[in-house]
């Protein structure tokens, strides 16, 4: 799948290995929580670049204390409607400050990019045949917000009371 | 009222070019109907049993004669010349087409009005108390508090896809007009320790097809804090409310199974870890600056009573008995709060005509300081009246058949489209509330058996407000028949309580006889000026049930 990483299609350098699969014996590994936690010392011993999925319903509490180890968070979107991992992106980058890759995966569509951008994600597995052009359009349909995030746009609030100032 | 600002005005304006191109997208047919859904529902576009269906957004249920005209305008324009308004103080356009949408929605924005969140699984229109500012014993205008929170649930991008849809109520005061405990946030501004407006905060309340009373679990929540935790809610909500079951999505289920006091506990962890963050969620200016919007009108200096009412009392019987019920006390000496039935005998509960909206906004310019309210319970109302108009302006009324004087009377119902519109309806609501209606329609018999509120679904889903009407009714399919389900005791109120049901379901013949046996049963058991429903928590569903089925 094409990735757009922080606004540009990025090549993956990433292998995502399924729970039963041998790990690859060089390059960045994506492994799921459940294999993270059981190999947890054995991929820290890797000595190459670490990534965990969150699959909807994994919660970042589960690797907050390794995400000074882990280069790659991948939030998982099962379906667009399941809206948990915003919540998981925000909490990852706002409350834990992690300051490595958030990836969204699975169903992420045009209308969501913006949300997800605003909440930490800055990286997203977009489907084939998507256009820079689409996404940066999707990033710059609404360019003014009224909650504060981790992404720092000052919001309609902050604006208006520095207007008056 | 509220007015936009270049801010608002422009996010809005950009919303209006966003849904353009979504909807231009589907036309091309690059989008299928499947991939568009999704984003329709974001902008209150419903696909209905026979058209698209556009709900528009009335924030907190407020209105100026301006926006009530360009309501008119869209219905004449753009649809059959009718509007239907809500029980979520919103308005409905059954028949436009989708490829005007677009242009409804620019009409709109010229009048600072949307359709944002008006569906979808995300935080839908605030809505609030038609009295407020109008209320002796308000705490505070309780559209300072809605307003804020529309503003900071506009586009929220960690909470535009919770497991199900979402709804807010606030009231200024502790009377509740709102249906704030059936709500999955109801919010009741109270007084503070410091004696500032602080908030208590309802959670889990809801009709549907498992009706809950919300529980009290934030007490007097300081103004600056409100934001804090209502954002801690949505994210023990977003994270933790149930996603494998569509009837089991509501923040009421996951209040209920985790318990009142664990949700508080949790709600208050993830409060604490919030407020460490440190964001700045609401600053002191903006408050105030919001809170500058809803200032009093100028009002005159009046004396209590009126020699013009009072002479208008005496000459006209039907303005009497509308003043009786249709006429509420205001904070402010020599005003009244004027109700407009949208229930004349033999309509469909809630529509409006173009030419009615377009009389009222006249009448509100006129009459009220330029504003309108819609009710939940599917009227209108005109909250600064000067007493020494309410007579020209119900005669104005009256002359457009709005002049109805049974406001909380046995004819004013709550009723959902049902089979006559919807797709998720079993049985037809509107012509059930006609045939009760024209049943009771004489006006000293309405007058004589009092406060009775009928509420009235097409489906378990209960947009009808079944679960808290004095008498609910709810239509079932049994096997491509329709019948009708009875409860009683329901009270959306702040005495807040359930309907019960009754007994088996009635057939369409039937059921107009069934509310005739329990008025008659009432009105055997009344003691000196009860309620029906005091009558009801008095006696209890036995004697009811006893004269409803005592012939089957």
């Amino acid at each position: 799948m094409p990735l757009i990483k922080n606004g540009s299609f990025a090549d993956d350098e990433w292998v995502s290995v399924g729970d039963e699969d041998d790990l690859p014996s060089e390059g960045g590994v994506i492994v799921s929580l459940t294999r993270w936690l059981a190999e947890r010392d054995t991929l820290l011993g890797r000595n190459t670049p670490l990534g965990v999925t969150l699959a909807a319903g994994e919660v970042p509490d589960a690797i907050v204390t390794d995400l000074d180890r882990l280069q790659l968070v991948a939030v998982q979107f099962p379906i667009y409607k399941d809206g948990r991992g915003y919540s998981s992106a925000r909490l990852l980058r706002e409350r834990h400050g992690y300051e490595g890759e958030i990836r969204a995966t699975g169903e992420i569509l045009y209308d969501q990019w913006f949300a997800m951008a605003r909440c930490g994600i800055d990286a997203f597995e977009v489907a084939e045949g998507t256009t820079l052009a689409a996404f940066d359009a999707a990033m710059n349909e609404l360019s003014l917000v009224y909650q504060r995030t981790g992404d720092g746009r000052p919001t309609v609030m902050e604006l208006r009371h520095k207007s008056s100032d | 009222m509220y007015r936009y600002d270049e801010f608002d005005h422009k996010l809005v304006q950009e919303r209006v070019t966003q849904f353009r191109s979504q909807v231009a997208r589907r036309l091309a047919g690059e989008l299928t109907e499947d991939q568009f859904k999704p984003l329709r529902l974001m902008n209150g576009v419903y696909l209905q049993l026979h058209a698209y269906m556009l709900r528009v957004a009335v924030p907190y249920g407020t209105l100026s004669g301006p926006q009530m005209h360009m309501l008119a305008h869209i219905a004449r324009k753009y649809d059959k010349g009718y509007g239907h308004f809500t029980t979520r103080q919103n308005i409905q356009y059954n028949w436009p087409s989708l490829e005007d949408i677009p242009a409804i929605l620019d009409d709109l924005a010229t009048v600072e009005m949307h359709a944002i969140q008006t569906s979808g699984n995300c935080i839908r229109n605030v809505t609030s108390d038609q009295y407020a500012g109008a209320a002796a014993d308000e705490i505070e205008d309780p559209r300072i508090w809605s307003e804020i929170i529309r503003q900071w649930s506009t586009f929220h991008p960690e909470f535009t896809f919770l497991p199900r849809k979402f709804k807010f109520a606030v009231t200024g005061m502790h009377t509740d007009r709102a249906a704030i405990r059936f709500h999955d946030i109801g919010i009741e501004v109270v007084k503070g320790t410091d004696g500032k407006p602080a908030f208590d905060v309802y959670v889990g309340g809801g009709q549907g097809r498992t009706p809950m009373i919300a529980h009290l679990i934030g007490k007097a929540v300081p103004a600056g804090d409100l934001i804090a935790y209502l954002e801690a809610i949505m994210r023990v909500y977003n994270m933790n409310g149930r996603r494998d079951n569509l009837y089991k999505a509501r923040i009421k289920i996951l209040v209920h199974s985790l318990g009142a006091e664990e949700m508080k506990r949790q709600v208050e962890e993830e409060f604490a870890l919030v407020t460490e963050q440190g964001i700045p969620f609401l600053p002191a200016a903006e408050i105030e600056r919001i809170r500058a919007y809803f200032q009093a009108p100028a009002y005159e200096t009046l004396p209590d009573t009126s020699d013009a009412l009072d002479a208008a009392l005496a000459e006209n019987r039907r303005f009497g008995d509308w003043v009786k019920t249709n006429v509420a006390p205001h904070k402010v000496t020599g005003y009244a709060i004027a109700n407009i039935s949208l229930k004349p005998v033999g309509g469909i509960a809630g529509d409006a005509s173009a030419d009615q909206m377009d009389l009222i906004a006249d009448l509100t310019t006129k009459f009220s300081f330029d504003e309108i309210r819609v009710t939940h319970e599917q009227n209108l109302t005109l909250p600064f009246v000067r007493k020494d108009d309410l007579y020209p302006l119900w005669q104005a009324l009256e002359a457009a058949g709005l002049g109805d004087p049974n406001l909380a009377l046995i004819t004013d119902h709550i009723v959902c489209p049902g089979l006559d519109y919807c797709a998720l309806a079993n049985a037809r609501s509107i012509p059930i509330s006609q045939k009760i209606a024209e049943r009771f329609a004489d006006l000293d018999r309405q007058h004589d058996i009092g406060e009775l509120k009928i509420k009235i679904s097409g489906c378990i889903n209960a947009c009808g407000h079944h679960h808290v009407g004095h008498i609910g009714i709810l239509g079932v399919d049994k096997k491509g028949t329709e019948f009708y389900q009875v409860s009683l005791g329901g009270s959306a109120d702040e005495t807040s309580s359930l309907a019960e049901i009754v007994g088996p379901a009635f057939t369409e013949d039937e059921i107009v006889d069934a509310v005739e046996t329990i008025v008659e049963t009432y009105l055997d058991a009344r003691e000196n000026d009860e309620r029906f429903i005091d009558t009801y928590r008095r006696i209890g569903k036995a004697p009811f049930k006893e004269k409803l089925y005592a012939t089957h």
